[in-house]
């Protein structure tokens, strides 16, 4: 009986997937993958119905899906844009395009289009600069700024060993002008369509945009290694829309033409053949397995160090603060306890992801705390409301009739909480505060938001070179584990030592 | 203050002590002395009152009737006072806690010497002098070292009077001492609390131990439920 009904539910099933199937294959699609986080001109929520999205790229994207034939229509797919490689491979959608750009090291990889756009890699610097700087040279110790695993950032990363630059590495396009403006870093490498737009945003004021650019590079679409062949329909569609001035149109109403779109297009339909942009630094041909993990161990010991530098601080200031917290709600009278209780609501609450972004973007106009301390606030004020509800929980846990032996031996309230009640709380406080070091240790790769290479964004870096999650996902692990089980460890022991319950 | 008590040389007064619980009477006009170099036994059933008495003497439990005074300092019906305001009265008496209470953290030693150090202010060296004299004194010498968790009954109750005795105060309670021992740890109880009152203390112990308190009390105050307590 139930073996039957279990089989005409799996055939319910069937049928319906099949259905869906026959369903999907109606409206022809082409899936194409871009992060709107990037923003216009190249994709942005259209202000008018933020369930679609606009922008060049999505009139290319269109173009191409028109172009392809039977009735396609390209529908958008939200990635993570430092994840579009990955994905495309996965085969989340068909073809990536956001501003993807062509180098050696993705066309060695992937399948990927002819270029459709000529950008221009230019430096961004303070008003005040702009007679002082004219290129990377004239920046020796000084802090620069732009997207992480980008060609700007493979240009900073050679000019730090050739001039002397300090790369900063940001995960998005916005920040690193506003904090060009803010004086955190002193000048920005980037793309000119999006330095323009930052500087369209400020009202053209703040900064200035360098006329020289540092490179010229290009947009290219992105497709897994295995669709060579889509690959060569693309570029025909690509080819055809260059030449009926349907590209042209679309870089025109969103305001990127310019003499070297033409140029490129040139170019392309005489020969075919353009170079693509490398940052000085090749990318690494396949490099044996091994020679390629060594050369990287260098970085990884570094950020291993930054994180449990960053892990260590934090929780130094969880506990210090923490204990404040925790006395403040169990001995503080009305006010006090009141405002206790609403930080550690409020800070428990609330993702310690915003509590970085606030305390270090939210805050700049205030205070303008570097990166590393931002990093160390934020995660250790986090942490501190987790402390303190410990200790409140381990202070409580301690026996009154303690407390009371304490008292007919003569003691003030403030010595029975330092010889007494504090001691005995530790004991109880102990394996909850491991746990949350342990938790601390791996949430501190949340601070890469806010510009700090630490171990996972090392690692992210790292996999993005090699192309391929699985050696440095390893390695990364190791380190974790390497840094993380020594303590369980020390804990169990102190554990015993004091004999806790 | 109240009305005028009648002259005693005793070093603990209880006059006419009333506790309650809510709207339960647990005491109802308990008094009784202690003078120096007496040990007296305070005694009744379970649930009778008998902690709740030696905790207002230490000053741990609110009374609202009554008055307690011990070697000249006064305790009035109310609210237990502040910690600060009760220093004078926690330098005259010390309290063996049923079950012995000692501080699970540290060794036995270190139990004996924290209020010397902390409170008197003691030296180290000074504060540990005075707990090795004690606890030997007790029997327990060779156990300084030791957690109170590594502690039998009798070595822990040992250790927790050597704990209250540190501080010198002139009187001593203690409640149920005799519950965690054997017979014969009894007897060397008993002749350990008669040294103590030689020398010039005063005890209060509550027990249900009728044959502990024969032995070794020089008095005995029986409580009953619902009775006015009286020297017997």
């Amino acid at each position: 009986m139930i073996v039957a009904r279990t089989l005409g539910a799996t055939g319910l099933v069937v049928c319906f997937l099949a259905r869906l199937a026959a369903q999907g294959e109606r409206p022809p699609l082409l899936l194409w993958g871009g992060d709107a986080e990037g923003g216009a001109p190249f994709v942005e929520a259209d202000p008018a119905d933020p369930s679609q999205v606009r922008g060049f790229d999505v009139e290319v994207a269109e173009r191409i899906a028109h172009g392809l034939g039977g009735g396609r229509t390209a529908r958008f797919l939200q990635v993570q844009w430092s994840a579009i490689d990955q994905s495309v491979e996965r085969g989340d959608f068909t073809v990536g395009l956001s501003g993807v750009e062509d180098t050696p090291a993705r066309r060695a990889r992937h399948a990927v289009t002819i270029p459709y756009f000529e950008f221009r890699e230019v430096l961004a610097v303070r008003s005040q600069d702009r007679d002082r700087v004219h290129g990377l040279a004239d920046l020796r110790g000084r802090r620069v700024a732009t997207l992480g695993a980008t060609i700007a950032y493979d240009l900073l990363l050679a000019a730090r060993d050739s001039t002397g630059v300090i790369p900063v590495s940001y995960d998005d396009d916005v920040h690193p002008y506003s904090d060009l403006v803010a004086e955190r870093v002193d000048a920005v490498l980037l793309d000119h369509i999006i330095a323009q737009r930052a500087l369209r945003r400020r009202g053209g004021t703040g900064f200035a945009i360098l006329s020289q650019p540092v490179a010229v590079g290009h947009y290219v679409g992105v497709l897994a290694r295995a669709d060579s062949a889509l690959r060569d329909s693309v570029d025909a569609v690509l080819r055809e829309a260059m030449r009926d001035g349907t590209l042209e149109h679309i870089f025109r109403r969103w305001g990127v033409w310019d003499a070297s779109q033409g140029a490129l297009f040139d170019r392309i339909l005489r020969s075919g053949a353009i170079t693509p942009t490398a940052g000085p630094s090749p990318a690494p041909a396949p490099a044996p397995a091994a020679r390629a993990v060594t050369a990287y161990l260098p970085s990884l010991a570094r950020a291993a160090g930054v994180t449990a530098v960053i892990s260590v601080l934090s929780m130094a200031l969880a506990v210090a603060v923490g204990l404040g917290l925790a006395s403040g709600r169990l001995y503080g009278r009305g006010g006090l306890r009141m405002a206790t209780t609403v930080y550690i609501e409020v800070v428990r609450g609330t993702p310690v992801l915003l509590q970085l972004f606030v305390i270090y973007y939210g805050l700049a106009g205030v205070v303008r705390l570097p990166a590393f301390l931002a990093a160390v606030l934020g995660l250790g004020l986090n942490y501190a409301a987790y402390e303190a509800e410990i200790y409140r929980g381990a202070l409580q846990a301690v026996s009154s009739t303690q407390l009371e032996a304490a008292r007919t031996l003569g003691f003030s309230e403030a010595q029975i909480l330092r010889l007494v009640r504090g001691p005995q709380a530790l004991r109880y406080a102990l394996a909850p505060m491991t746990n949350d070091f342990v938790a601390l240790l791996k949430d501190s790769s949340l601070v890469s938001v806010i510009t700090v290479v630490e171990l996972t964004k090392q690692t992210a870096i790292y996999a993005t070179n090699v192309g391929s999650w699985i050696v440095p996902g390893a390695l990364c692990a190791v380190v974790y584990l390497v840094m993380s089980l020594p303590l369980a460890q020390l804990a169990r022991r102190l554990e015993r030592r004091w004999g806790a319950p | 203050m109240g009305s005028p008590l009648s002259v005693s040389t005793a070093l603990l007064v209880i006059d006419r002590l009333c506790v309650r619980y809510d709207t339960r009477d647990v005491l109802r006009a308990l008094s009784l002395e202690v003078a120096r170099g007496e040990v007296v036994a305070l005694m009744g059933p379970s649930g009778v009152g008998k902690t709740t008495a030696l905790r207002a003497v230490a000053a741990l439990q609110p009374f609202h009737d009554g008055r307690i005074v011990v070697d000249g300092e006064v305790l009035v019906p109310g609210p237990v006072p502040p910690e600060s305001r009760l220093q004078a009265l926690r330098r005259r008496v010390g309290l063996v806690f049923q079950g012995h209470a000692l501080f699970e953290h540290l060794t036995a030693l270190d139990n004996v010497t924290l209020a010397l150090r902390h409170v008197l202010g003691r030296s180290r060296a000074e504060a540990e002098a005075v707990a090795m004299e004690l606890l030997a004194s007790l029997d327990v010498g060779t156990r300084a070292g030791a957690w109170p968790r590594q502690l039998s009954g009798g070595e822990a109750q040992r250790v927790a009077i050597a704990r209250a005795l540190a501080p010198d105060p002139p009187l001593l309670l203690m409640d149920e001492p005799t519950a965690a021992l054997d017979p014969a740890r009894r007897g060397a109880l008993g002749e350990a609390l008669r040294r103590l009152a030689k020398g010039g203390r005063g005890l209060l112990v509550a027990t249900h131990d009728a044959e502990f308190a024969r032995a070794h009390a020089d008095r005995i105050v029986k409580l009953l439920p619902g009775e006015d307590a009286g020297p017997s």
